[in-house]
């Protein structure tokens, strides 16, 4: 991709060979890093199955019952894992840039309450049971608080929604729909338990068609947040600046939202509540890609599926023969390790 | 004349600033916008730059309707500093300098020969070759301005829109800055409109001065037609005298205030006896 290729290019020629050896490099480890995470996710689970099968499972498939395992448990359930990760990863880091706001996550815009309202209510309703097509409501439901958010946001005098004005909406839509919610799980004994479930996060027994019905969301996400890059780079300079630089700021924001939107609703409808993730990843990457979003978006994508792997093989290991949902596990880790970065390093200023 | 506000209403939501002004800048000069706190100069200077719509009137870039041009059109012909701007933590010089450039990049075309040798010239005019590397927190506030003022160079436009490019600089660092700036001027003939607080200053690096106040343009001339005794009075309610700068010949302003005036002299003895 072309916005990823290419560096800006101070003049010092030495620097920028160095800096663009540090970024491939960065690049490099960070794909690593998820490759050890797939190959774990793959070969690590409830029921141990010897490294020859798992070959010959993804190779020559004879229909054992570790074959089964292997294709029809581990691969869909790596690759959400890979999905919902690269998603909020890059939904965070989107959202933290267009809010000039550090601790901005991807929920912010209503997105997770709207999933998780809409799914409760078609359970109820329309009595839906089968999980993926419920998951089309949690996405739909996604969408529209998302959609209810920047309505709310623009009302009030002023013609353009602010970020400012988008959070105080995205956080009263978000309180709302989890009121309505809770209320509504009193009620129905099983929306309850899917909601339950649905609250913790997890990307285990999700089957196949999961992770291909959320893929076309965030792919087109995905492209929309890597074309937003270089305009976001202009709007972290203030946005009188990115418009005297000939950036229309509307469109800029407009196009962030709606790929972070995307993104987070094909994620959270896919594995529920799990958007820590997308709030703790971008500070973790900072470090590595500057204050160049070129670089920071990709990176966040990357150690965001890393993580939700490693966070769901944990998940797997420390509970045998039961397992603990990924939401929490990413919950227990990440929540200590996100508070020791923050105070080892002083508040980052976007 | 390359920048023109024909009878513009400014303003912010309900509040108007800005009531019917007209104001014509000539290509090739460096034009100083003074007045009181509030009185619409930087509000007029953001219409001006297209940053500000304006609710009535129209602004003129070389002829053309201002609005109706592409913002990235005019983001090749005029570049806007608006005060006191921020950049993300860890930024350096040189990246701030080279996202000037973005109005001559597309997706399809990145970063070329051009860019390059535009961010080197804009870094050697600001005298930031050597600060290149440096993070923008770490520079002076003299020499973080003047990173900004790159940043804008790089752009490669003629006209140049400058909000307080002094704020918050002590005497030699605003010198420094206003060097700059007269030196782009002589380099190139870039047309440039500043606003400036202090009227020395304004006085002694402009060829033209505009004074508002309430909105309004009070009088319009080269410095010594603008400063004198009478306007600054009517401008600012200041008492001051008016005398010919030693150095450039430009007019000067001593404020007269109350603790020197020789009728009321007894200040002098007060400070001594308390």
């Amino acid at each position: 991709m072309s916005a990823l290729a290419t560096v800006a290019r101070p003049p010092a020629k030495e620097r920028l060979g160095a800096l663009r050896r540090r970024r491939i490099l960065a690049l490099g480890g960070l794909t690593a890093a998820l490759a050890v995470g797939v190959v774990l996710s793959i070969a690590i689970g409830a029921k141990p199955v010897p490294p020859a099968d798992i070959w010959q499972a993804l190779t020559a498939p004879t229909g054992s019952e570790h074959d089964i395992v292997v294709r029809s448990l581990r691969i869909p359930r790596t690759a959400l894992g890979i999905l919902a990760g690269i998603a909020l990863g890059v939904a965070g880091a989107l959202m933290q840039g267009h809010t000039r706001n550090p601790l901005a996550d991807p929920g912010l815009l209503g997105v997770t309450q709207g999933a998780g309202f809409a799914m409760v209510l078609s359970i109820m309703v329309f009595d839906m049971t089968s999980l993926h097509s419920y998951i089309w409501f949690g996405l739909a439901g996604a969408l529209l608080a998302s959609a209810g958010v920047f309505a709310l946001g623009t009302i009030g005098g002023k013609a353009t929604a602010t970020p400012v004005t988008l959070a105080l909406a995205g956080t009263a839509v978000s309180a709302f729909l989890y009121a309505l919610t809770s209320a509504l799980v009193l009620l129905n004994e099983q929306a309850m338990d899917v909601f339950r479930f649905w609250q913790s996060g997890s990307i285990a027994a999700r089957g196949e068609e999961v992770a291909w019905q959320v893929l076309p969301f965030i792919a087109a996400g995905l492209l929309l947040a890597l074309a937003n890059a270089p305009g976001l780079n202009t709007l972290s300079l203030g946005e009188d600046v990115a418009r005297s630089l000939g950036q229309n700021v509307t469109a800029t924001r407009a196009v962030g939202l709606v790929a972070t939107t995307l993104l987070t609703g094909a994620a959270v409808a896919a594995c529920g509540a799990v958007a820590f993730v997308g709030l703790m990843v971008p500070h973790m990457v900072r470090p590595l890609a500057g204050p160049d979003n070129r670089w920071l978006l990709p990176y966040s994508g990357l150690l965001g599926a890393a993580m939700v792997l490693f966070a769901d093989v944990i998940g797997r290991v420390v509970a045998m023969p039961g397992e603990l949902e990924v939401g929490v596990v990413l919950a227990l880790i990440g929540a200590p390790f996100f508070v020791a970065l923050v105070r080892r390093r002083k508040p980052v200023r976007l | 004349m390359r920048l023109q506000a024909i009878d513009v209403k400014l303003g912010y939501g309900d509040r108007t600033i800005v009531n019917g002004l007209d104001l014509g800048i000539e290509a090739g000069t460096v034009t100083t916008i003074i007045g009181p706190n509030g009185c619409g100069k930087s509000t007029l200077l953001r219409a001006l730059g297209r940053l500000l719509k304006p609710m009535g009137g129209q602004v003129l870039l070389d002829g053309k309707r201002i609005d109706q041009t592409a913002t990235k059109e005019v983001a090749k012909i005029l570049g806007i500093l608006p005060q006191a701007p921020t950049a993300p933590e860890g930024l350096t010089v040189a990246d701030l300098v080279a996202r000037g450039r973005h109005p001559h990049q597309s997706w399809y075309r990145q970063w070329s020969s051009d860019d390059e040798s535009a961010v080197a010239e804009a870094l050697d005019m600001t005298g930031l070759l050597d600060l290149a590397e440096r993070p923008l927190d770490e520079l002076s506030g003299g020499q973080r301005q003047r990173a900004w003022i790159s940043m804008a160079l790089a752009q490669g436009t003629d006209l140049l829109l400058l909000d307080e490019p002094t704020t918050f600089l002590d005497l030699a660092h605003q010198v420094e800055v206003l060097e700059l700036v007269r030196r782009l001027h002589g380099q190139a003939g870039r047309t440039i409109v500043m606003v400036l607080h202090d009227l020395n200053l304004a006085a002694r690096y402009a060829d033209r001065l505009v004074a508002m106040r309430d909105g309004r343009v009070v009088a319009a001339g080269a410095p010594h037609e603008v400063l004198t005794e009478e306007l600054l009075l009517q401008v600012f309610d200041l008492d001051a005298k008016v005398i010919p700068d030693p150095v450039a010949g430009t007019p000067l302003v001593v404020p007269i205030g109350t603790r020197h005036l020789p009728d009321r002299g007894t200040a002098a003895k007060e400070t001594v006896s308390t």
